[in-house]
């Protein structure tokens, strides 16, 4: 469990978060959701590290991570896998020697036979076991999100997080991603927290869901309480998609069935 | 431009503070060896070859007075090499080669989020990137400024030679003549420094890049530009200093 207490980040006097507090809870997919320029990136960026908040705490399992020594950091950052939004994938190494540098770096004592199978392992959890030697280049966009899930989970990750996963993927992709990710959380029980502004990974894998707006935390719940959220704001970020508003019309006019209907509807008419 | 002095300083603090393993640094070494100084051969090789025909034959053309031997052509080519031709042009043409390498290397691991990635797994990105590349070019400048200065100097006994500017005999007569071996181990310090000077900013330049495919252009040719002026000062500094 991840507990973030009254974060608070500016940059050149521009407040980007204004005391967030919330709790990332383990074992389930706990979204950090909201529109572009609402402090999303600032926050999970302070969380894993690669910024410091200008107030407040972060603590991981009960260890506090702000401030404390280097060597704690440490210990928790080698906990710590990361999704990047472009993947961040070494374009200099093969697939598998992506997913092995990991272990390499964090777990020394490992055997070349004990990486080998770990990496194996994980490139056919990601079903990618079959692009092992590939370069990144050579590549998609979805499987270089599948080659970024299993360098994560490679020195078995206690918390994971993912930038935007869905970002530049097509529905169907972002739709296998969403639930690769969600099997991993929930498989081997680890926080994971997912930047998302796309309301199919919302209603697919919203365990938890935490919505910011203008650098404040105006709401969270799950996936079944969000569509009757009564914070305007969320209202309207949510009903601001052509699909949830089509699901609604549809709803409204012919019932709950109407929503089968729509899925064999061509989307031109919606 | 103290504020930048500072921040080149404390990152050249964080890269030995927290330093990676050194089974892990040795073999980026070896990596990091390979490309700065295997694939730096050719160029380094013609240029200093050429520099040294060409300095032999503009020194012959200046030679006139028939009381000066010919063998002060061969020995003024072997000073000039030494002293200055040899690490500081070949540090400027590495300053070319090597620091814009790393400076886009650098630069285009970092918009691409590769340097964040290493940092979130808990690895010191300035030890496992930026150590190795600095260490590697101070073992790799001096063992290139020794072949310049090989090549230079055959370069002038070929064009002096082969275009009858003066016997092979009064060529090597000045290449042993009042010969310093002071001035080698000058040029060796000389190739250290600026090798770090090159690699230090370079590296500097490439890892702080932010933005995009522009700032990573923009980054290597500022980290060509003041490695070059800083090898030219510390040039300077170190003839006041040594010499």
């Amino acid at each position: 469990m991840i507990e973030i207490s009254n974060i608070e980040k500016s940059f050149d006097g521009n407040q980007v978060l204004k005391g967030i507090s919330c709790t990332l809870e383990t074992g389930k997919c706990n979204l950090l959701l909201g529109g572009s320029g609402t402090g999303k990136s600032v926050l999970l960026s302070c969380i894993v590290g690669l910024m410091k908040p200008d107030i407040g705490s972060i603590t991981f399992d009960g260890t506090v991570y702000t401030n404390n020594k280097v060597d704690i950091r440490q210990e928790i950052r080698r906990k710590i896998g990361m999704l990047f939004q472009g993947s961040a994938l070494f374009d200099s190494m093969t697939v598998a020697k992506n997913v092995e540098f990991p272990l390499q770096m964090l777990t020394p004592d490992m055997t070349e036979e004990e990486r080998r199978d770990r990496v194996e392992f994980c490139l056919k959890r990601v079903g990618l076991e079959n692009a092992a030697n590939k370069m990144p280049s050579e590549i998609s966009g979805g499987m270089k999100k599948r080659v970024g899930i299993a360098r994560a989970i490679a020195p078995n990750c206690k918390y994971l997080f993912c930038d935007e996963p869905n970002s530049g993927l097509d529905p169907a992709t972002s739709i296998k991603i969403d639930e690769l990710i969600s099997e991993i959380t929930h498989e081997y029980n680890i926080t994971t927290a997912i930047i998302t502004h796309d309301m199919n990974s919302v209603v697919g894998i919203g365990d938890h869901i935490i919505f910011l707006h203008q650098g404040k935390k105006l709401w969270d719940g799950n996936k079944d309480e969000i569509l009757n959220a009564e914070v305007p704001e969320l209202r309207e970020f949510i009903f601001s998609s052509s699909l949830v508003r089509a699901a609604k019309r549809v709803e409204q006019e012919d019932g709950p069935h109407g929503l089968e209907h729509l899925a064999a509807e061509p989307l031109s008419d919606l | 431009m103290l504020k930048t002095f500072g921040s080149f300083v404390l990152f050249l603090y964080n890269m030995v503070a927290r330093a990676e393993r050194f089974k892990t640094l040795w073999k980026r070494f070896f990596e990091e060896a390979t490309l700065i100084g295997v694939n730096s051969i050719f160029i380094v090789g013609i240029v200093s070859a050429f520099i040294g025909a060409v300095t032999c034959i503009q020194i012959a053309y200046n030679l006139t007075n028939p009381l000066i031997p010919k063998s002060t052509i061969g020995y003024m080519v072997r000073e000039m090499t030494i002293l200055e031709l040899a690490p500081t042009i070949t540090s400027i043409v590495l300053a070319g080669k090597v620091g814009s390498a790393i400076a886009g290397g650098l630069g285009t691991m970092r918009i691409t989020e590769q340097i964040s990635a290493l940092e979130v797994m808990g690895i010191n990105s300035t030890s496992y990137l930026v150590l190795p590349r600095i260490l590697a070019a101070m073992f790799m400048f001096p063992l290139l400024v020794i072949l310049a200065m090989a090549l230079s100097i055959l370069g002038g006994y070929l064009a002096g030679t082969l275009s009858g500017v003066m016997a092979p005999q009064d060529y090597i007569e000045g290449i042993r003549t009042d010969f310093i071996p002071y001035n080698i181990f000058f040029a060796l310090i000389k190739a250290v420094v600026f090798a770090f000077l090159v690699a230090g900013i370079s590296a500097y330049k490439g890892f702080y890049t932010e933005g995009g495919a522009l700032e990573v252009g923009a980054a290597s040719t500022a980290a060509v530009t003041n490695s070059i002026i800083a090898i030219l000062l510390a040039d300077y500094a170190l003839a006041a200093v040594l010499l």
